[in-house]
């Protein structure tokens, strides 16, 4: 049965495309047959994450409008062949994304694909509302800071109830990915702690991925984070968040404060 | 001459009316047929009485005076016969129902005695939501109390005509009373809010002392003052 999952979060700048990237890669790594869908048209950035930017020739609104068939937008990934992305439109704007249109291609995609992960535009404005419209499950990506955890809120309230499954009385299945922690700034109480994200979310815990440089490294090479370093931090927690994805039950586990040993012997500064 | 009113002939109008009447097909044999009209009658006397039956003889082969004998018996039970079908002409004495032909077979309506109409539900007088009430979101029941059990979510909003009960935190807005009903309260497990109201009369969270924070409380009017006391 395919499974199509939104990855959303309200607030703009958490770690959406990043995260759609790595978990799509560590799930077709696993062996799984998945497309990336950029549903941010006009400001796409999923192709560049996936390095696949020079090869774009039709879109996800070619196809919605017709232009082209599906095969023809669809790219697959040099690295995975079982991992293939829709690209968004860079010149067109949301507005060209019609409700049957995107219907039809995400009915198109169930039937290619065991995953199809939509990459959705920040807001709750129609590029949001059209990315989570056919979902069967959501990973709402959550910084742990006040703005940001309050925009995921409003954003769990709109998948119960402008989904195709909300209105037909069915649940959306959803996770909180925790995103860009700082274990440091945890500690001194500077960031918002875990417990406190999941009592005002009320939704269960997908991943917590730690502030790393490697994100935007792996950005800039444009590769997924979990393969290009795969035994950095971030790439092992998105793994594992992949893996509770396809529902293996994998222990969670808390970043904690990397300190090498030259820093832990010279880290206090004299008076 | 006489001048004698003329008579004008009535015309006597003939027309087609159809009706919907009851068949009762007897079989043989025809006793135990009636004694299962008796056991009927047992359960519910009068049944027939008033009903139009047409008796279907096709089942069974009954002579003349047969004929005769059954509708006796039926009249016996009140049992009236308006018409008989299924049978030769000739064996109908002049002094039995008339046959009937065409009989077409049709929904019986039952014509119950009219119930009494079922009375009003009355309308609920409150409100429960088991799901948390997330951020933008907006509740408002102005027929009565409004109760959640989970949290209410930072920008979200509870509007009701009663009291509002927060079985989780609460850190949104709670207008409660607001059909003018100044006794309404507003009650919550952790005490969070943007606002408070009551009747009109609210308070921001600024206002709220922080000595109540993170503490189950209650909030309520007294005159024209809000209070915001701990619950324990």
């Amino acid at each position: 049965m395919a499974k199509v999952l939104v990855v959303t979060s309200g607030k703009g700048g958490v770690g959406k495309t990043t995260s759609t990237a790595a978990l799509g890669a560590a799930l077709a790594q696993s062996g799984q047959s998945v497309v990336v869908v950029d549903f941010d048209v006009g400001l796409r950035n999923l192709d560049l994450v996936m390095g696949a930017e020079r090869r774009v020739v039709f879109d996800l609104i070619n196809v919605v409008q017709g232009v082209a068939k599906l095969p023809q937008a669809l790219i697959r990934d040099k690295r995975l062949e079982n991992l293939w992305l829709l690209p968004a439109s860079q010149t067109r704007d949301k507005d060209a994304l019609t409700d049957e249109g995107v219907g039809r291609v995400i009915g198109e995609l169930r039937s290619r694909f065991d995953w199809i992960l939509c990459d959705s535009p920040a807001g709750i404005e129609r590029g949001a509302t059209l990315a989570m419209r056919y979902a069967d499950e959501a990973v709402i990506v959550t910084n742990p800071e006040v703005s940001s955890v309050r925009d995921s809120d409003r954003i769990i309230g709109m998948l119960d109830s402008k989904t195709v499954r909300a209105e037909r009385g069915e649940r959306v299945e959803k996770h909180v990915l925790i995103t860009r922690y700082d274990p440091a700034r945890a500690a001194r109480g500077e960031m918002l702690n875990i417990d406190d994200i999941l009592e005002i979310l009320a939704t269960p815990l997908l991943g917590i991925i730690p502030e790393s440089q490697d994100v935007l490294k792996a950005s800039n090479v444009g590769t997924p984070v979990t393969l290009n370093d795969a035994d950095s931090a971030p790439a092992r927690a998105y793994v594992d968040a992949s893996r509770r994805l396809m529902g293996e039950q994998v222990a969670m586990v808390v970043p904690v404060e990397r300190r090498g040993f030259m820093n832990r012997l010279l880290g206090r500064r004299a008076a | 001459m006489d001048v004698r009113a003329d008579t004008t002939r009535q015309l006597v109008r003939l027309r087609g009316r159809s009706y919907v009447a009851f068949v009762f097909s007897p079989v043989v044999p025809i006793v135990e047929w009636l004694a299962e009209i008796d056991a009927t009658l047992a359960r519910s006397p009068g049944y027939f009485v008033g009903k139009p039956i047409v008796l279907d003889l096709s089942a069974v082969d009954l002579s003349s005076a047969a004929i005769a004998h059954l509708l006796g018996s039926l009249g016996e039970r009140n049992i009236r016969v308006l018409g008989i079908e299924g049978v030769e002409e000739e064996r109908l004495a002049a002094n039995m129902p008339p046959l009937l032909t065409g009989g077409r077979a049709c929904v019986i309506t039952r014509s119950e005695p009219a119930q009494k109409s079922e009375p009003e539900k009355p309308k609920p007088t409150s409100l429960l939501l088991d799901t948390p009430v997330r951020s933008g979101q907006s509740i408002v029941f102005m027929e009565g109390d409004v109760t959640v059990l989970g949290s209410v979510g930072s920008g979200a909003e509870i509007v009701a005509g009663g009291s509002i009960h927060v079985y989780g935190t609460l850190r949104g807005r709670a207008m409660a009373g607001v059909n003018g009903n100044s006794n309404a309260r507003i009650y919550c497990q952790k005490i969070e809010a943007e606002l408070l109201a009551i009747d009109g009369y609210y308070q921001t969270a600024e206002e709220i002392d922080d000595s109540l924070r993170n503490r189950p409380a209650q909030a309520w009017l007294e005159g024209d003052t809000m209070k915001i006391t701990p619950l324990n």
